[in-house]
């Protein structure tokens, strides 16, 4: 990758440029990312090890009082049912948005764009109103259950919103482009001579996708999930607006330190661990992904 | 069989989508059910003060945030890509892309307190030029990856200075990376509302921000409407973006 | 031993967190703020030059009260909204208050912000208007001894049902904390705030300012157990969903229960047997404002009989100004029988007050119960 990048070399005269040009390029921006990225991230870490100031703000006590209290089993529980939300919801959003993807690879060019033009489309409509379309389709008021009553499906109407599934539904509602872009990208490199290849040995088609499809598309797989999950554990407004207040996740929980409750310190803390869980997966990806990549290319 | 994930997924991301377009004709006050055709939601939407200044406010952040972030990140990606290796300083120019939008939020709401910064439109916007930046990198750093030095060298070599280098010879060469990270970074700002809503002041209010009151106060027809509008300049933005990507491919 | 502990160091953070917020703003405000006296405010100043922006609940005044004080006073006003109290405290504290000049808010919040020296305590000689407030109105607005805001509506807080979708009518907060299998999934309570813990508290008979560790633990068991059988929490939208026949029974303050009568006849307000809370909103000036005179002004107006009858006519909620109240028409009194002949039940309830540092259990118990 870097071996594309060669500084540019000049006589004698550009000495004095040389040193001067790379300071007045990349001097403004990261100035700007130290005020406004480095420092607030700091700050917040920092608190963690803080007290509660009743109005905002903290006091420094340097303690680790607020990370015993995060280790407190409903904190803990809280935390496990929002990866397990967002799990499911990147689960489902990968069920759905594989057999997608690999269907636009298989349409004729002209229509692929068309087809991605209109993945995308939702995804640049307002977050909120693409939420709040869930309210009006799942209320049990709502359309949804206008049409389930008329036809006669059921009889009584049915709760939808305010449950765990509704929150599971808005995540993978507001997120099934950025899993299907990653994996279109990986299905559309295979070559689909190594699938008839793969048929033609007699293997299976439940075969070929295990041990041929899936290996070859796994760092878009990848990608895609971490698209999916990352937005998903973190989201503090669908679980609020298609939960009902009702389903927890540890956004909400920090939202609600620092906007309700005035306990930056605790938010901070929860913050802290939420980042460290996401370092640990970016880890791993970027393990798996060189992996993958690394070895049939170069060994 | 192919056809059916088509469908489906074709019906999942827009029936909410169509439901939403088709209430907004709804001529009766209440948002979920029916009750005759009308405009009635889109003249009071057109008479909706506040909603007028919350997008006057969200276009103003997004131009200046897009201003910001396209200056900053497109010197960022030319000094990256010309004048160092490190691995290091790439990754962190690309951090705050990547950055969890929580904890950028929390992290800028306690900075400001902390600075006795009051916090306003302007916070809002230098928070977006932030994450901005970020993705202006990534994008001209991936353009000028496969672009050749030997133009740069010979205008240095004719004795062009640094300057007039950057301005002639390299900023020509990326602009349709310069547009499109603009682009992207006036996009992801209009639409963005976890950042702007810790760090709005007191009589700030970005659309999203409008619309999250809207939805949690007390739901009128009148979003439908919005809604719908908001779908429609979508559609066309995607549309004519996709086209002008496509012109400039072939070019 | 525990609990001292942790009292003195949660004292001694309030104490200096106060002396860090009076710190910020005296940076922000200017002024003396040592000082609990009220500052002398220009009677002739010239309004036409000041602007100020107020915060309230939206639509939860009139619409055009910004044209109608700028008419009277010249001042230009500016609204901005908040939801609920909690959001009124983020705005508020992100700030020091700066950029904000008066605040609707409810007596705990407003208190707590007195306390803080947030406020600028009231002079009532600078607003003609103030005497036509209730004297039990006037008192409550009162931090030791001194006036810090200026009252606008109070009431209580009860049960709103639709009668044609319940059997009988609801009578105890138990009917919302466990409902009958038949309305399970179709009440909501509110989520946030003091008002969260209510119906617990007082289902217990507990006070609604209750400090105890214990009695609050058992409100928390409580509230567990009533969870799964709510379809949401809900502090906004409540009467809608009683509209919309989402939900039957729902927690909510007597005038947002109106909103609801407004819609449907069918829908009624009941405050349960065990008792329920006397709330009061007003209206309050920022220590930082540099805009006095024209906040003053705006309160004033407000507190006219005829604004804050039109308070009372198109928000439904009791105004504590018996002037404005006379001013109601007839069949309003009848149609709401909160503003008219119930009026007297809706103030008897008990005073909800700032409870300092239990505030943050409080806090902790609602993120407790949401959590479980």
């Amino acid at each position: 990758m870097s071996a594309e990048v060669t500084p540019v070399r000049g006589g004698r005269s550009r000495r004095l440029g040389r040193f001067i040009e790379p300071l007045v390029l990349l001097t403004p921006g990261f100035a700007f990312y130290a005020v406004l990225v480095a420092a607030p991230v700091l700050l917040v870490s920092s608190y963690a090890f803080a007290t509660r100031g009743r109005f905002g703000g903290v006091e420094w006590t340097w303690d680790l009082s607020n990370f015993e209290r995060a280790l407190e089993p409903i904190y803990l529980e809280v935390l496990r049912s929002s990866v397990v939300l967002a799990g499911i919801a990147t689960l489902v959003a990968l069920l759905l948005g594989y057999p997608t993807a690999y269907a636009i690879t298989k349409l004729p060019p002209r229509w692929r764009t068309v087809a991605l033009v209109l993945v995308v489309v939702p995804f640049w409509t307002n977050f909120l109103i693409r939420m709040y379309a869930w309210i009006v389709l799942l209320n049990t008021q709502g359309v949804l259950n206008d049409a389930l009553v008329a036809t006669g499906l059921v009889e009584d109407r049915v709760s939808m919103l305010y449950t765990p599934a509704a929150v599971v539904v808005g995540f993978v509602y507001a997120y099934l482009p950025l899993m299907i872009l990653p994996l279109y990208a990986s299905l559309e490199k295979i070559d689909s001579e190594l699938l008839e290849a793969s048929a033609n040995l007699g293997a299976s088609r439940i075969r070929t996708l295990w041990s041929v499809m899936v290996p070859l598309t796994l760092p878009g797989i990848i990608t895609g999930s971490i698209l999916v999950f990352v937005p998903s554990l973190g989201n503090f407004v669908v679980p609020e607006l298609l939960g009902g207040g009702k389903t927890v996740m540890v956004g909400n929980l920090i939202r609600d330190q620092f906007l309700k409750a005035q306990d930056w310190p605790f938010g901070s803390v929860l913050a802290m661990v939420v980042v460290v869980a996401l370092v640990v997966l970016f880890t791993a990806q970027a393990w798996v992904t060189r992996r993958v990549e690394g070895e049939p290319r170069h060994g | 069989m192919l056809w059916l994930p088509l469908l489906l997924c074709g019906a999942f991301l827009y029936v909410p989508i169509l439901v939403i377009v088709g209430m907004s004709f709804n001529d009766g006050g209440s948002a979920y059910s029916w009750d005759g055709f009308g405009f009635r939601w889109y003249g009071e939407l057109a008479g909706n003060g506040r909603l007028r200044s919350a997008v006057a406010t969200s276009l103003v952040v997004a131009a200046g945030a897009t201003l910001l972030a396209t200056v900053l990140g497109t010197l960022l990606a030319v000094g990256l890509a010309r004048h160092t290796r490190s691995r290091l300083l790439e990754a962190s120019a690309m951090a705050p892309a990547i950055l969890p939008d929580l904890l950028l939020a929390i992290g800028l709401l306690a900075f400001f307190h902390a600075a006795s910064i009051s916090k306003s439109a302007s916070t809002i916007l230098l928070a977006h030029a932030a994450f901005g930046t970020a993705f202006v990198v990534a994008v001209v750093r991936a353009r000028l990856a496969g672009m050749d030095v030997a133009q740069e060298e010979a205008s240095r070599d004719l004795g062009a200075g640094a300057v007039a280098t950057f301005l002639r010879v390299t900023l020509p060469s990326i602009a349709p990376a310069v547009v499109a990270g603009a682009l992207l970074v006036f996009t992801l700002s209009l639409d963005e509302f976890v950042i702007a809503y810790f760090t709005a002041g007191p009589t700030t209010q970005t659309l999203p921000i409008a619309v999250y009151s809207m939805v949690r106060v007390g739901v009128t027809p009148e979003i439908n409407a919005l809604a719908t509008v908001l779908v429609v300049v979508s559609v066309a933005v995607v549309v004519v973006a996709a086209r002008a990507v496509r012109r400039t491919e072939k070019a | 031993m525990r609990t001292t502990s942790v009292r003195r160091r949660t004292g001694a953070a309030t104490f200096l967190s106060s002396s860090i917020v009076l710190a910020l703003s005296a940076c922000g405000g200017g002024g003396d703020d040592s000082s609990q006296e009220p500052a002398a405010i220009d009677t002739e100043a010239d309004l036409s030059g000041q602007s100020i922006v107020v915060s309230n609940w939206a639509d939860y005044m009139p619409e055009n009260i910004g044209k109608l004080v700028k008419k009277e006073t010249g001042a230009t006003v500016k609204i901005t909204n908040h939801a609920t109290n909690e959001e009124l405290v983020a705005k508020v504290t992100g700030s020091g208050g700066e950029g904000l000049d008066v605040i609707f808010g409810s007596q705990p919040f407003l208190q707590a912000f007195a306390e803080e020296g947030l406020l600028e305590p009231l002079d009532p000689q600078y607003l003609e208007n103030w005497d036509q407030l209730d004297p039990e109105a006037q008192q409550l607005a009162e931090v030791d001894g001194q006036p810090y805001f200026a009252p606008y509506t109070w009431g209580t807080t009860g049960i709103c049902y639709r009668e044609d979708l319940v059997d009988e009518a609801p009578t105890s907060w138990n009917d919302l904390l466990q409902p009958e299998d038949q309305y399970k999934n179709k009440v909501t309570m509110m989520g946030t705030e003091r008002w969260a813990v209510l119906p617990a508290q007082k289902a217990l008979g507990y006070s609604v300012n209750t400090t105890d560790e214990q009695e609050m633990a058992d409100v928390k068991e409580l509230m567990i157990k009533a969870k799964p059988d709510l379809l949401a929490y809900d502090d906004t939208t409540f009467y809608e969903r009683l509209i919309s026949g989402e939900a039957v029974m729902v927690q909510a303050w007597d005038g947002w229960c109106n909103y609801g009568t407004a819609e449907n006849p069918d829908i009624k307000f009941v405050v349960p047997e065990e008792g329920s809370d006397l709330w009061v909103d007003g209206m309050a000036v920022l220590k930082s404002s540099e805009s006095k005179e024209a906040a003053y002004a705006f309160i004033d107006t407000i507190l006219e009989a005829r604004n804050h009858a039109w308070t009372a006519e198109n928000i439904l909620y009791i105004v504590p100004n018996d002037a404005a109240l006379e001013q109601l028409p007839e069949g309003l009194l009848e149609q709401y029988d909160t503003l008219g002949a119930r009026r007297e039940e809706m103030l008897q309830g008990e005073n909800m007050v700032d409870i300092g540092n239990a505030a943050s259990m409080y806090n902790r118990i609602i993120t407790e119960v949401t959590a479980s």
